[in-house]
């Protein structure tokens, strides 16, 4: 009678333990400052020779030649003319008499490193993209297509106003913050599409190897340089168009642009990349 | 008397499987090494080194020497899904992910066997 009670008692006290240990286990295994360390280190043990900055430039960091054609396009930057596009309507007032500095904090000078942000109110990943188009909208303007021109010219600017300013993205204590830096890396590591790639696939597994005559950029600071020109693409091109086109080139369906999946995952590769500079505009072969 | 008489028959008949199998496997092979360099389709150029194709990726290794490697069946399960034996590989399961035909990927083996 007794050794019973005592051992359903014990298995009680097991349940219990059990029940009260899982939640806290899960919540504990979501580490995102060992992710990012975790992260860094993983890059630049399989490309000692760079320095941790060096990875913002994605290819052209990955070899001697490819640099040497990096700094050639530097001299005659191909995102030059998106970026005067930019300065000038960043600084053009809506009809309202507003302009987009009005939308943000430091006037929107020296402020992408801080992008994406969690915002508590929303309990929502806010990006730079959909903050530009919201304060369109807020101020009676249509808002601009997500992937190219208008949006890529904006971006650029302010990311020029910003470079060599160390990426800074803040994870606030509130569990839905860390649940879409979660989910960002869920999505980050899933793999999708009729090819089966996951973003790691080429950019975890494969960065500096050639796809054809392509290589492959690594993941650690990709963000950093956006939006870019691509001569692939023959013009310029945001963050959310660099998310499209990878989900098309796997045979994936592509989201829309700023769809949770992706915001959470702009949250998720950004955050890893604390530290290393803003570069962007950037330029891709 | 019937057995003598099938043998010498029987052989001729297996000559002429034979002689009608190599080259449809020769075709086969042609038409597995346009799959393979082809963009849309089996795309190995884009991750491996292949003897006759140009501006080749670097992800996979070179293909070179497989029949001595591996058996036909095994290259067919590679190309058809090679999660299997490798859950962690870059290569795209051609067969589980219908990006290949049985035909189209048996055609591809055809070729990789020539290399």
């Amino acid at each position: 009678m007794t050794a019973r009670f005592a051992i359903r008692a014990a298995i009680a006290t097991l349940t219990l333990g059990v029940l009260a240990c899982t939640p806290a286990r899960a919540a504990d295994s979501i580490d995102p400052a060992a992710d990012k360390a975790a992260f860094q280190k993983f890059f630049t043990n399989k490309f000692p020779k760079l320095k941790l900055e060096d990875f913002v430039n994605g290819p052209y960091s990955m070899n001697e030649d490819l640099h040497k054609q990096w700094e050639e396009k530097e001299q005659f930057p191909p995102y030059e003319f998106s970026l005067e596009a930019g300065k000038e309507m960043f600084s053009t007032p809506f009809k309202n008499g507003k302009t987009y500095a009005d939308c943000f904090p430091n006037k929107g000078i020296g402020i992408r490193q801080n992008y994406p942000y969690f915002d508590e109110k929303e309990g929502k990943v806010v990006t730079l993209e959909l903050a530009l188009n919201r304060c369109r909208e807020a101020n009676g303007e249509a808002p601009f297509s997500y992937v190219k021109d208008d949006m890529a010219a904006l971006t650029a600017y302010m990311a020029f106003t910003s470079r060599g300013k160390p990426m800074d993205i803040k994870i606030p204590n509130d569990p839905r913050a860390l649940q879409a830096y979660q989910k960002g890396k869920e999505y980050f590591y899933t793999r999708r599409g009729q090819l089966n790639f996951s973003c790691a696939t080429c950019h975890i597994q494969s960065p500096g190897e050639r796809i054809r005559a392509e290589v492959l950029a690594p993941a650690l600071g990709i963000l950093n340089a956006m939006p870019i020109y691509r001569s692939e693409w023959s013009g310029m091109g945001t963050t959310s168009r660099r998310f499209t086109t990878c989900n098309s080139q796997i045979r994936g369906v592509p989201l829309n642009p700023q769809d949770d999946e992706y915001r959470d995952l702009e949250y998720y590769l950004s955050y890893v990349s604390n530290g290393l500079p803003i570069s962007g505009p950037g330029a891709r072969p | 008397m019937i057995a003598t008489f099938l043998k010498p028959a029987l052989v001729l008949a297996l000559l002429a499987g034979t002689a009608v199998a190599a080259p449809a496997q020769a075709q086969s092979a042609v038409e597995g090494q346009k799959l393979a360099f082809d963009r849309g389709k089996g795309n190995c150029l884009t991750c491996h080194v292949i003897k006759g194709g140009e501006l080749p990726g670097t992800i996979g290794p070179e293909l070179t020497g497989l029949k001595a490697k591996y058996s036909r069946d095994e290259l067919i399960a590679i190309v058809t899904d090679e999660t299997k034996r490798n859950p962690q590989t870059v290569m795209p399961p051609f067969g589980r992910n219908r990006i290949l035909s049985e035909k189209e990927i048996n055609a591809v083996v055809d070729f990789l066997q020539t290399l």
